[in-house]
């Protein structure tokens, strides 16, 4: 942070400024004139919140996706199979056993072995051939969609979301004065609330198992040069299996997040990774921390897009990753 | 090489005398929303059409059919591909489609292009397919959008009281066609929009449009359907909402309330109008839900059948009518198949329906209310029936035409 402060002054001071004027907008009561030109706080805030927590979801795919990316150099492209397979799993699961924790469970379970099974049977076998495991990823997910369509059919299906979760929570932002001087306060769906703290820890947990733990120091010397932690007699394809299930498994716990505050339906799988994968342009192929920021823009772009210009929301996150790619082709996040 | 030339023989003997058997049989397409949000639309839609098949014993005029069903996912490309496919690789010659409302307005474009193929509509609704331009060979069995929604307006300003209202609707032709319909009276008679959003066909996330709703607003017109509606209301339901609804044709119907989970009771007591009525208590009607009750099994389909199979329904009929006129004779491009469905009249379960000169049709509305059985299925109980709506809605061609086609901004809703 100081490192930071010291080599960045000037984006140090852009950045402050922009955080101090963010928090200004979600905690002042707003005067008539802010309102018109930003529209009422209620609709800005609930964008604000929409976008975060649509960010934990995609911070879930992507971040799967940029770590199998990182290590193994293989852009899986039937990541959004895993997503909405996961999903489909989770909401069977949910429906027979009437708990959505066991269908987050199962959900990760059968996406992370399916994901182990792609990295035995296939990619092992043609590990170095980019070009190869990516149109291999391409047939998978074109055979997966079919193969779900198959079983579960066209139609929409909801997770149900359990009953500790549902309705809305009152939150302390002052969104309106009532004519009696009286604040309305912000009410939100605790669902959402609860996914983005469940999206926050998961990448809290994540980046202390890549930093603190032995597992976490192989997958990063693997990240940065995988011949020579092989040469040092790590297991690496051991490694590889590891991270492949832990990566697909987050795509089917994301699968049934998304179907609980959205829906599962066939298209879903090329929509979401189409996003991840706008994500981890943005944030930088490989790093966690940027699946987390490139997750957080495109989560915020699209809410506010679809807010203050709708017409034109689908393009505002491919302006940004075009506007990345100009400037900073590898990422916000990453170190090369 | 003899070998397999005597193969190759065989096999292209087996081929053709395969395409003989598939002659005798008369080849009908169906064209469904079978992905995407109107999916158990399409399901329904393609229901109807069984139905009417076995109730005609599998027989048009005297010949042994097949039908033919193509998925599409209610946008006009893949409109445009299905009927291709039926066309150019399945060589039908009668197709029954589509499904969703930009579909129908390229479906009108398609016939224009493949002069002896007679298309009937499924259950499509923008107004411009049969309005502007209509082509010759496109048959429209059920009314558009705008005449589903005749009286409606009224209905919920005077009786209701409903004043002040914002819209939430799909951003195509249909919700276009069905927002043009409802203005048209609201507006008239003192009404005021105050507020119109337009969403994605297949929106996921409507947590900013549900904090957009303005606070001082008598009720929502919502205007989506399927998979969007049952997303929606989830959302609502989880936000604490308590604004009150008006349901566009498809919103508040069976492909909705028949729908899992416990969102849909938010639509208790929302007024709605649509081409049917699940508690309508005409002789002819009531025939027609014990016979689509007792086709399928409770959960293989809606409690009443929707406005989707009770169109392609109607659909499937007005073809076997005809065809039954001219004795399945369509040696001559479907020239007296045309001449004969423009002059059927249908005594569907809905009401009676007739075409204009548009080969548009000529039917009831029913507005209705969503009430709740005590089994704890959701029906629409019928409030009043506007019967022969035509497509202008009663006025004029020159005023109507004056008003302008439907569009995100028109009509314009000064009182």
């Amino acid at each position: 942070m100081a490192d930071f402060i010291s080599r960045r002054p000037i984006w140090s001071i852009v950045i402050a400024i922009a955080v101090a004027l963010l928090l200004a907008l979600v905690f002042a009561v707003w005067s008539p004139g802010m309102e018109a030109v930003l529209g009422r706080k209620r609709v800005f805030l609930s964008a604000l919140f929409n976008g975060v927590t649509l960010g934990a979801l995609y911070f879930l795919v992507a971040s799967g996706f940029t770590l199998i990316f990182g290590l193994m150099r293989n852009v899986n492209l039937a990541h959004g199979s895993l997503y909405l397979f996961g999903g489909y799993v989770g909401y069977s699961a949910g429906a027979l056993t009437g708990s959505w924790l066991v269908a987050l469970l199962v959900a990760f379970l059968a996406a992370a072995i399916v994901g182990v099974l792609m990295q035995v049977l296939l990619f092992r076998w043609m590990e170095g051939e980019d070009l190869r495991q990516t149109l291999v990823t391409i047939g998978l997910s074109i055979i997966f969609a079919d193969l779900l369509l198959w079983s579960y059919g066209g139609d929409t299906f909801q997770v149900t979301t359990p009953d500790w979760l549902s309705g809305p929570v009152q939150l302390p932002f002052v969104v309106a004065l009532r004519s009696n001087g009286e604040a309305v306060m912000m009410t939100y769906p605790l669902v959402r609330i609860a996914i983005l703290v469940g999206a926050v820890a998961t990448g809290v947990l994540m980046w202390l198992a890549l930093n603190r733990t032995r597992v976490g120091m192989l997958v990063r010397a693997g990240v940065d040069d995988r011949d020579m932690l092989a040469a040092t007699g790590v297991r690496v394809q051991l490694i590889f299996i590891l991270i492949f299930a832990f990566g697909a498994g987050l795509a089917g716990v994301a699968g049934v997040v998304g179907g609980t505050f959205q829906s599962l339906q066939p298209g879903e799988d090329s929509k979401i990774l189409l996003s991840s994968l706008v994500v981890v342009i943005v944030g930088g192929m490989g790093s966690i921390p940027g699946a987390a920021m490139g997750a957080l823009i495109v989560g915020l772009a699209e809410q506010f897009g679809s807010v203050y210009m709708p017409t034109y929301a689908v393009m505002l996150t491919f302006i940004i990753m075009v506007a990345v790619l100009t400037v900073r082709p590898q990422g916000l996040a990453a170190r090369r | 090489m003899r070998k397999a030339l005597l193969a190759a023989v065989a096999a292209c003997s087996l081929m053709t005398t395969g395409a003989v058997q598939a002659q005798e049989k008369l080849k009908i397409g169906v064209m469904a929303t079978l992905s995407g949000a109107l999916t158990s639309g399409g399901e329904d839609g393609v229901r109807g059409i069984q139905i009417a098949a076995k109730q005609a014993g599998n027989k048009i005029a005297g010949r042994e059919i097949e039908i033919i069903t193509v998925a599409t996912d209610a946008s006009p490309d893949s409109a445009l591909r299905g009927a291709r496919k039926l066309v150019e690789q399945d060589k039908v010659q009668l197709i029954i489609g589509p499904l969703s409302g930009s579909e129908g307005i390229a479906m009108r474009d398609y016939s224009k292009t493949v002069p002896n193929l007679v298309m009937i509509n499924g259950s499509s609704g923008a107004l411009e397919t049969t309005f502007v331009n209509p082509s010759p060979n496109f048959f429209r069995f059920n009314s558009d959008g705008a005449q589903w929604m005749a009286g409606l307006g009224e209905y919920v300003l005077k009786d209701k009281g409903y004043k002040k209202i914002s819209v939430i609707a799909e951003d195509y032709s249909f919700p276009y066609t069905q927002v043009f319909g409802f203005a048209l009276g609201y507006c008239k008679a003192g009404g005021q929009i105050v507020q119109r959003q337009w969403v994605p066909l297949g929106t996921k996330d409507f947590g900013s449009v549900i904090a957009n709703i303005p606070d001082d607003v008598d009720a929502v017109f919502l205007g989506l359907g399927g998979g969007d509606a049952v997303n929606f209301l989830n959302q609502y339901s989880q936000t604490g909402g308590k604004a009150k609804f008006i349901g566009g044709s498809i919103m508040a119907d069976q492909t909705v309330l028949s729908s899992k989970g416990a969102a849909k009771r938010l639509l208790v007591g929302t007024p709605t109008s649509s081409g049917v009525a699940d508690a309508w208590d005409d002789p002819r009607w009531k025939a027609f839900v014990k016979l689509y009750q007792d086709a399928f099994p409770a959960d293989k389909r809606f409690a009443s059948p929707s406005l989707f199979a009770t169109n392609y329904y109607n659909a499937f009929n007005a073809l076997a009518i005809a065809m039954g006129k001219i004795n399945g004779d369509l040696s001559d491009g479907g020239a007296k198949l045309r001449a004969e469905l423009a002059k059927v009249e249908l005594d569907a379960p809905n009401g009676k329906v007739r075409l204009d000169g548009n080969r548009q049709a000529i039917a009831t509305t029913f507005i209705t209310e969503v009430a709740e059985l005590p089994n704890g299925d959701l029906i629409n109980k019928v409030v009043r029936t506007v019967p022969d709506v035509t497509q202008t809605l009663g006025l004029t061609p020159e005023a109507f035409k004056a008003v302008g086609l439907p569009s995100r901004t028109n009509p314009e809703c000064k009182p």
